[in-house]
């Protein structure tokens, strides 16, 4: 295990080459700020997508509330942002100067007590990856302890999205209500609307997707990895071997959370607001074809899966908006039809035999044994 | 929060909210009915179910209209004949739909979730471009106008009282169509063991498609009678689909009366609770009392005894 322990292989390696080429130099020079944008609020759904790929295509837990860590982590950001920019005197014509526009507008007339620690930055960004994981840790011990999965896992963590959107819209004075957290300016006094910062912002979302995809690679390749596999092909035989299998669950459920919420505080940066329209059980779901689509199987996969699908969207949305709803349709159907690894599936049929035969021309050694095609086995 | 009303008023409080609780009721059964039947027996999560049983109440709203242009004479019945139209037209599709999706994937049951969804994307849109993203409502005949009066300050609508006599003799009928007919036996004996089910004589695709068809038949008669007691638009099966579900877990999968007993309970709790709170937030905790309540009991209320 140790001698022969590599992070990527050859091909693997090469992936990883092409996608930092294609994040840090091609989308920035060959679109305008508008579109890279947008590249960047797609690649925020990646995070969520590459916690699917862990939690789902490698720990066989299918989780379709995602959009609950998502939200929780934009949340988190949006509250700091919100309060930065709602000093007292950008609010002085409000009843009560120095809370939210929303709070006022509700006739809320202080701060409530869970707004308070907001204001500082650190604690921010603390929250961002405790307070998903720490729900993610309650649901999961609930749920896996007592050996619920699969459907049911499913089912109950969409009612946990759908319960957070009730509570979101329902709450307004407190939380923005359906419109969200709205109008923020600036973090720590840098104003994060214009041109310049959104390229430090998309480079800065960047950098921590390529992190989040090698923390990802690291686990799928050392043994907790190899465990997870093994609890998905057959749970019974990786608990009689002596391991806690709810243990393992939980874990990667919290990591795919945090790894979401991650994302989520990213799209709030990049975006500009957050609403419980990126919470809710349809963006959970939506969030899952990303993987679906990429490949359940591939980290590489993920990411170009949530581009792919979401340029789709933005294309259809300008052009055709009654068609999308068909062609999305088509995708979920065909995904799990015809194409249940998706798009590395396809890749690794059809088109990596020609690649390494190219490799095999340049470099003499073949490439040791792949360790990304595990097989590809239905869940359950 | 109770100190505010006497007795007298809090206990009209309680019979009104009561029998709002019961039309909920009387949907969620209606739906629940039919996921339970598919999820229960067959173990297939049906994210279209919403879909279908929109398709149902679209049936009735073209009848409707449909009568009202060429047979006012017959108006005032047009509702049974909708019924059966949805029952025909929502089952037909569902079979179809088994024959060219479902079956390919009973191995994979999260697999189907997935595909159904994508289903139900496909026939909202369907939805969308034929009948428009208003919501429409159909013309309830004269009889099923007003309501009774049943003391001063308690009165029960009629159409709600009609809803509820369809729902509980459809449960009957479903109740004897899985436990007292042929059919039944043999759905019942392919869920507990398939190839055995096939070793004796049971034709066990074509059980599967007719329990997939009247699963989603009986959506469409909860569509038609959704029709009696609100609008309907395209998007209006996804609002109930999470919550039927839940409805169907908590009362144990392949338990019947558990789906009734749950769907009574969850519908009471939302609203006795919603008279006290805002809406949303007796949602809220009727929700988070059902997936606690889950999470101590992940098989649901009632289970059935079988050795695995």
């Amino acid at each position: 295990m140790k001698a022969g322990f590599s992070l990527f292989n050859r091909s693997e390696l090469l992936f990883l080459v092409i996608l930092i080429g294609l994040i840090f130099i091609v989308l920035p020079f060959g679109l305008d700020i508008f579109r890279l944008n947008l590249v960047g609020k797609y690649l925020t759904y990646a995070f969520v997508a590459l916690g699917l790929v862990l939690c789902w295509g490698s720990g066989g837990i299918l989780s379709l509330g995602q959009g609950l860590f998502f939200g929780l982590g934009g949340y988190c950001m949006a509250m700091f942002l919100k309060l930065e920019a709602s000093t007292p005197e950008a609010t002085k014509i409000q009843s009560t100067p120095g809370i939210p526009d929303f709070m006022d507008w509700n006739q809320i007339t202080e701060l409530p007590w869970f707004w308070e620690p907001f204001h500082s930055l650190p604690f921010t960004l603390l929250a961002i990856i405790a307070v998903p994981t720490f729900f993610a840790f309650i649901i999961g011990l609930a749920m896996f302890t007592r050996r619920v999965g699969g459907v049911y896992f499913a089912i109950i963590t969409q009612a946990f999205a759908a319960i957070l959107t009730i509570l979101i819209i329902g709450q307004q004075g407190y939380t923005g209500g359906v419109n969200g957290i709205t109008d923020l300016r600036t973090l720590l006094g840098w104003d994060i609307r214009t041109d310049d910062a959104k390229y430090v912002l998309y480079f800065v979302n960047g950098g921590l997707l390529i992190a989040c995809l090698l923390l990802a690679q690291f686990i799928r390749q050392c043994k907790l990895g190899r465990l997870l596999v093994a609890m998905r092909d057959q749970e019974d035989r990786v608990r009689f071997s002596g391991y806690n299998v709810a243990n393992l669950k939980i874990f990667v459920f919290c990591l795919a959370a945090a790894i979401s919420a991650i994302g989520g505080a990213m799209f709030t940066l990049q975006v500009g607001f957050m609403s419980p329209s990126f919470v809710g059980i349809v963006p959970s779901i939506e969030m899952v074809i990303y993987c679906a689509v990429g490949g359940r199987l591939s980290l590489f996969g993920a990411i170009y899966g949530t581009l792919l699908v979401n340029y789709a969207k933005t294309v259809f949305s300008e052009v055709l908006p009654e068609v999308w709803l068909f062609a999305m349709g088509a995708l979920f159907i065909g995904v799990v039809m015809a194409f249940p690894n998706g798009i590395a599936g396809l890749y690794q049929t059809y088109l990596e035999p020609k690649v390494r035969r190219l490799l095999e021309v340049g470099g003499k050694e073949p490439d040791p044994v792949d360790t990304s095609s595990i097989a590809a086995r239905p869940a359950e | 929060m109770f100190s505010d009303y006497t007795m007298a008023e809090l206990g009209s409080i309680f019979a009104m909210q009561g029998f709002a609780g019961l039309s909920l009721f009387s949907v969620f059964v209606l739906m629940a009915l039919g996921l339970a039947i598919i999820f229960g027996q067959m173990g297939v999560i049906n994210m279209a179910h919403g879909e279908f049983m929109i398709l149902g109440a679209y049936v009735t709203y073209l009848c409707s209209n449909l009568f009202s242009e060429y047979l006012p004479g017959l108006f005032s019945i047009y509702f049974f004949l909708a019924m059966i139209c949805a029952f025909i037209a929502s089952g037909a599709l569902g079979m179809l739909v088994e024959w060219a999706m479902i079956r390919h994937l009973y191995k994979r049951p999260l697999d189907t979730l997935l595909a159904t969804w994508g289903l139900s994307l496909i026939l909202q849109q369907t939805y969308r471009s034929v009948f428009g993203a208003r919501e429409v409502g159909v013309t309830i005949p004269d009889w099923m106008m007003g309501a009774l009066p049943l003391t001063d300050i308690v009165e029960i609508p009629i159409n709600g009282i009609f809803v509820m006599i369809l729902t509980i003799s459809i449960t009957v009928a479903v109740y004897f169509l899985m436990y007292r007919s042929g059919w039944g036996k043999q759905v019942r004996a392919v869920t507990q063991n398939r190839v055995m089910a096939g070793a004796v004589g049971i034709n066990t695709e074509r059980t599967d498609r007719l329990t997939f068809g009247i699963g989603c038949g009986i959506a469409g008669v909860a569509g038609s009678a959704f029709t009696m007691i609100g609008s309907t638009g395209p998007t209006a099966g996804q609002l109930y689909i999470v919550d039927t579900f839940l409805v169907v877990v908590f009362g144990g999968a392949s338990s019947l009366l558990g789906t009734i007993a749950s769907a009574f309970t969850i519908s009471q709790a939302q609203s006795s609770i919603e008279f006290f709170l805002s809406g949303s937030m007796a949602k809220v905790l009727t929700l988070l009392t059902v997936v606690g309540i889950l999470m101590l009991r992940p098989q649901g209320l009632f289970t059935l005894k079988v050795r695995r």
